[in-house]
Parts: C-alpha cells; sequence; structure tokens
C-alpha cells in the first residue's frame, strides 16, 4: 500500500484541505484509485474463483473427450459432439418437462396449501402457534432416508411408485414447513387494520385472503414459491428411489450419466450443464426476489 | 362483554382450527405414517434378504446397532460435517458480504457469479468436484500442484470427509453470502460515518457495528443450513459412498446402507428412530436460537 492514510477523521480531512499541496491532493487520489483497482481485482477474483467450476463444467461440455481429460487449458476447438451423444442416449426434453412439471405443481400444491394456514397463524394466532411452526420445521430435520422404505411400500401399494403425481405429493410435503413458514413471517409484516377495513365492509374470509392479502404480499408469496421451485427442481433423494422412467426429472437424467460413463467427462458435462441450465438463469433472473423470501423478512 | 369476547375467540379458534387443517394434517400424515411403520419396523426382525426371519424383535436391533461402532462414527461425521460447513460458510460468507458490499466496477455481475453454486443440484455439484476438481490425475487442482511443483492430493482417500466438507460449503457459502449481503444492505450509513469520525478504523467498525447488525441473519443462516445439512445425502452417495471405511459416513447414509444396501429393514429402521431423535435433540437447540433471535 502506499504511505497515505486511508482513514482520516473528517474534521481533520476538512482543515487539511485548506493546507493540502497538490502532490499530497495527488497522492491521495492515487491512493484511493488503487485501492478501488485492489477491491475490484479481489471482488472479481474471488466471484470467479467461486463460479470456477460451474464455467469449466460449461466449456468441458464443448470439448472432445480427449481434450476433456488433457490438461486443463482454456484454448480448444469447441465441438458439439458430446451434446448430440448425449442426446441421442437420453430424451432430455423428457426429463426437463418432469422436472418443470413436478418443481411448478408441487409449488402451487404447496401454496395452495400454505396460504390459508399461514393467513391463520398471523391473524388469528393462538398460544400452540409459535409451537406449532417450529414442529413443522423440524419435520425438515428428519433424514428422508429414515422414512423411506415406509413411503417406498406405500407408493408401490398406492400405485403412485414413478408417477409425477407421486413425486408432486412428495415435494409438497417436503417444502410445506418451509413454506408456511415464510408466508406466516410475510404475513405478519402487514398491518392488521388493512384486513380488518375489509372486514368491517363484509368481506368473508375467502375474500379477505384473495382479494386484500395476496395482492397485497405478492411480493412475499412470489420468493416463497421461487424457492419452493428451485428445492424441488434440484432434490435428488426422493427423485432416485421414487422413480425410474416414467417419472424420471433431471436429477435422475444426471445420475444416469454418472456410474457407468463417469470417465466420459465431456458427455457428463454436457448433460450436467443442460441440466442445471435452466434453473440457473431462472436463479440469476429471481434471486433479487428471492433473497426476500429467504431472510423470512428477520433481515430487512 | 367477557361473553362476546371469549365466544368470539371460540369462533377465531374455530376458524384459524379450520385454515391450519389441511397443512397441519398432511404434515401430521406425513410425519406420523411413516414414522409409525419405521419405528414398527424397528422392533421387527425384517431383512428381505432371509424372508424366513420374521417376528417381533424386541431391542435386539437397537442392541446391534448401538453396539456398532459404525453408529458412532456415523453420528461423530454428521456433527462435523454440519459443524465445519456452518463455520466455513458463516464465516467467509460474512467476509463475501462485507466485500460485495463495497463499490467496484461490475459488482453485479461478481456478484450474481459468486451466487450461483447455490442453484446447482448436488449430484451436479458433487460430480464436477469428484471429476473435474478433486480427480487425482486429471482434475484441476492435480494439474495446479504441479504446476506448482507439489505433489496431487488424492482428495477422496487421503482427506474424505475434508473433500465433502470442501464441496458442501461450496454449495451453502452462497447462499449464506445472498442473505448476508442483504442484511448488509440496511446497515445504517450515518452511523458507520459517525463512528469513522470518532476514529473507529475498518476493524472496529467490523466488530462492533457491522457484525452486531448481522446477527439476526446469521442465526437465520444456521438455522436454515443446519435443516439440510443434517440430511446431506446425494453429495455422499456420488463421491465416497461413504468411504474410504466409514470414514464419509453420516447418519443419513449409514440409513441407507443398512436397510436398502444391506436390505435390513429393521436395522435400517432402528437406525432412522435413532436419527429422528438426534434431529429432535438439534431441534430443541434450534428452537431456543431462533426464539431468541427471531422475537420481534
Amino acid at each position: 500500500m502506499t504511505t497515505a492514510k486511508p482513514k482520516p477523521s473528517l474534521t481533520a480531512e476538512g482543515q487539511a484541505s485548506f493546507t493540502r499541496t497538490a502532490p499530497a491532493v495527488a497522492t491521495a487520489l492515487l491512493s484511493l484509485e488503487f485501492r478501488r483497482l485492489m477491491l475490484t481485482l479481489l471482488g472479481w477474483g474471488v466471484s470467479l474463483l467461486i463460479f470456477f467450476p460451474i464455467l469449466w463444467m460449461a466449456m468441458t461440455g464443448f470439448k472432445t473427450e480427449a481434450a476433456a481429460i488433457a490438461d486443463p487449458s482454456f484454448l480448444f476447438t469447441p465441438t458439439l459432439d458430446s451434446y448430440s451423444a448425449v442426446q441421442a442416449r437420453a430424451d432430455y426434453f423428457k426429463y426437463a418437462l418432469n422436472s418443470v412439471t413436478v418443481a411448478f405443481g408441487s409449488t402451487l400444491l404447496a401454496l395452495l396449501i400454505g396460504i390459508p394456514s399461514a393467513y391463520s397463524m398471523a391473524f388469528l394466532p393462538t398460544r400452540r402457534t409459535k409451537g406449532t411452526l417450529l414442529w413443522m420445521l423440524s419435520t425438515k430435520m428428519l433424514p428422508p432416508v429414515g422414512v423411506l422404505v415406509p413411503i417406498y411400500l406405500l407408493f408401490r401399494t398406492t400405485g403412485l411408485l414413478d408417477t409425477r403425481t407421486g413425486l408432486i405429493i412428495v415435494y409438497t410435503l417436503m417444502n410445506l414447513p418451509i413454506v408456511v413458514w415464510m408466508l406466516y413471517t410475510f404475513f405478519k409484516d402487514l398491518p392488521r387494520d388493512i384486513l380488518e377495513a375489509g372486514r368491517m365492509d363484509g368481506a368473508s374470509t375467502f375474500q379477505e385472503v384473495v382479494y386484500l392479502l395476496m395482492p397485497l404480499t405478492l411480493p412475499g408469496i412470489a420468493s416463497t414459491g421461487l424457492l419452493s421451485v428451485i428445492l424441488s427442481w434440484n432434490e435428488a433423494f426422493w427423485s432416485l428411489n421414487l422413480t425410474s422412467s416414467n417419472a424420471a426429472p433431471l436429477t435422475a437424467y444426471i445420475a444416469s450419466f454418472s456410474s457407468p460413463e463417469g470417465l466420459f467427462w465431456a458427455k457428463l458435462s454436457a448433460a450436467s450443464t443442460m441440466a442445471i441450465a435452466p434453473i440457473l438463469v431462472f436463479g440469476w433472473m429471481t434471486q433479487k426476489q428471492m433473497v426476500r423470501g429467504l431472510t423470512f423478512g428477520a433481515v430487512k | 362483554m367477557s361473553k362476546t369476547r371469549a365466544s368470539g375467540r371460540t369462533v377465531g379458534g374455530l376458524r384459524s382450527l379450520s385454515l391450519q387443517a389441511p397443512a397441519v394434517s398432511l404434515l401430521l400424515l406425513w410425519m406420523l405414517v411413516p414414522l409409525g411403520m419405521t419405528l414398527w419396523f424397528s422392533f421387527q426382525r425384517y431383512n428381505l434378504l432371509m424372508p424366513e426371519m420374521t417376528g417381533f424383535a424386541g431391542l435386539e436391533n437397537y442392541e446391534f446397532l448401538f453396539t456398532d461402532p459404525a453408529l458412532w462414527r456415523a453420528i461423530g461425521n454428521t456433527l462435523l460435517l454440519v459443524g465445519w460447513v456452518l463455520v466455513i460458510t458463516v464465516v467467509g460468507g460474512t467476509l463475501l458480504a462485507v466485500l460485495f458490499q463495497q463499490e467496484f466496477p461490475g459488482r453485479g455481475i461478481a456478484r450474481v457469479l459468486a451466487i450461483s453454486p447455490f442453484f446447482v443440484m448436488p449430484t451436479v455439484s458433487a460430480l464436477v468436484w469428484k471429476n473435474m476438481m478433486m480427480h487425482p490425475d486429471n482434475g484441476v487442482l492435480a494439474w495446479l500442484a504441479r504446476v506448482f511443483g507439489a505433489s496431487p492430493v488424492d482428495w477422496f482417500s487421503s482427506l474424505p470427509l475434508t473433500s465433502i466438507v470442501i464441496i458442501v460449503a461450496w454449495q451453502w457459502l452462497p447462499f449464506a453470502l445472498l442473505i448476508l449481503l442483504t442484511a448488509m444492505q440496511s446497515l445504517d450509513d450515518d452511523q458507520v460515518e459517525a463512528a469513522r469520525m470518532d476514529g473507529a478504523g475498518p476493524l472496529a467498525v467490523f466488530f462492533y457495528i457491522t457484525l452486531p447488525h448481522l446477527k439476526r441473519a446469521i442465526s437465520v443462516v444456521i438455522m436454515i443450513e443446519m435443516i439440510f445439512l443434517l440430511t446431506i445425502f446425494a453429495e455422499i452417495y456420488v463421491t465416497t459412498s461413504g468411504g474410504p471405511g466409514l470414514a464419509t459416513t453420516n447418519l443419513a447414509y449409514l440409513i441407507y446402507m443398512q436397510s436398502l444396501l444391506d436390505f435390513d429393514v429393521g436395522l435400517g429402521s432402528a437406525g432412522g428412530v435413532v436419527a429422528i431423535i438426534l434431529a429432535n435433540i438439534v431441534a430443541i437447540f434450534l428452537v431456543r436460537l431462533v426464539a431468541r433471535h427471531l422475537e420481534n
């Protein structure tokens, strides 16, 4: 670093600015420029370091298999061979459609069940409300593997095995605790007077929820939904164990490339890139919105 | 007066009950039916490979489980994994949040790139790390080691649990960053400015103003991460399959091995019951944490 001190107190700076000579001002500016440069380098360096594995995977997908396992290089002739090979082996769009259906279906269902529940917790709280909420969250801490066998047997008897309906049910229940909790914190932030005014005007509970509560807390509902979509999209345990071919989403698609062809890195990378691209772009577009929900209104 | 209020409360209670009923009853079903079945199986002799062995087992499964060193190893690994990932993501996330709060050209894009790993599915990130980053021959890390004249590390056999921690921390660091960055934005600039004027250095500002401000956000991060970290499965399944030996077997993976690989549903179920009890102990701890920091 240069000799200039970066943290003069304001008053001292105020006095100094009258007496400061031109070279001193130049040094101060230079050190400011230098600090900015270092900050830019550090910020970009860290962010590229974190992003590197994803970038590397995307690049490897465009390499030949030989280039993929050669010494790392950013210079190569891109080829679409891996993509066409991957597509020839398994129909990407079938899996992607399953992922979309299951992720959005379960999210809609979870919101449908979660909104009334969160509404009553936020506006008609009882002594048990807090306990109920925490109990709901605690159900998320059970390892799914602990209840896999019973669920598997239940699904087999009811014919839900390897169906999108079955997966939607599981994901809805999986995300319901978080959905209810997030909605609850958003609803609680809403001034009660607004809903009370609606009730005075004779609105029923249903009208209150649909015409007052939902429009007013739409950003919160949206971010809750976004998180639920992402969690469902990336869920791998239930989808691997409860589906085989008909309802298999993209997580299963990836798994089908992982074990026997673990060494075909370019193909694996191409498949992985296709599996994460939709949700990555979705995440990039919605991250600002989503973060509001992730913080549960606890951090403004 | 008191009568109407009392009746009003009952009506409110009823309405509240009927509105919550779908969510609560579904979750109860979702929890109690499998839980009941798991509990039932845990007292049974139930091995899919030995269909002739059936009937009430009493505490046999539990006895076997608790005398098996694998259980304690798995509980230890679970706690180590959760603990280390929490430390790395919270400390790293805080530092990164401070960094990305500063103004620099392209900050928006840099931020988006840094939070990207959170959107990647666990199976994919585990595969990428295993095959392309940490592979002892062709991995990027091995190549880097060779470039600098060091001998490449065979990550998954010499540092198995560390490798899993690195992968999981890579996935959750962006999450912590995302939350803490949001919390940073509400930091009162005037307060920081005032402290600066009183002669506080950057470190003093960080420890006496920024950190206390982030306390609630940090407890949110810890709570959510704990929920997901306790049941980590895909990362282990894809990379080490719990090995070498039991080095990376956490509770979730142990149960999976017992019930699905060894086909011992009874023993696996007993493991499930232990996992559920452990989850509840952690839940009680969390309830305290949450109650303290999220109270209005």
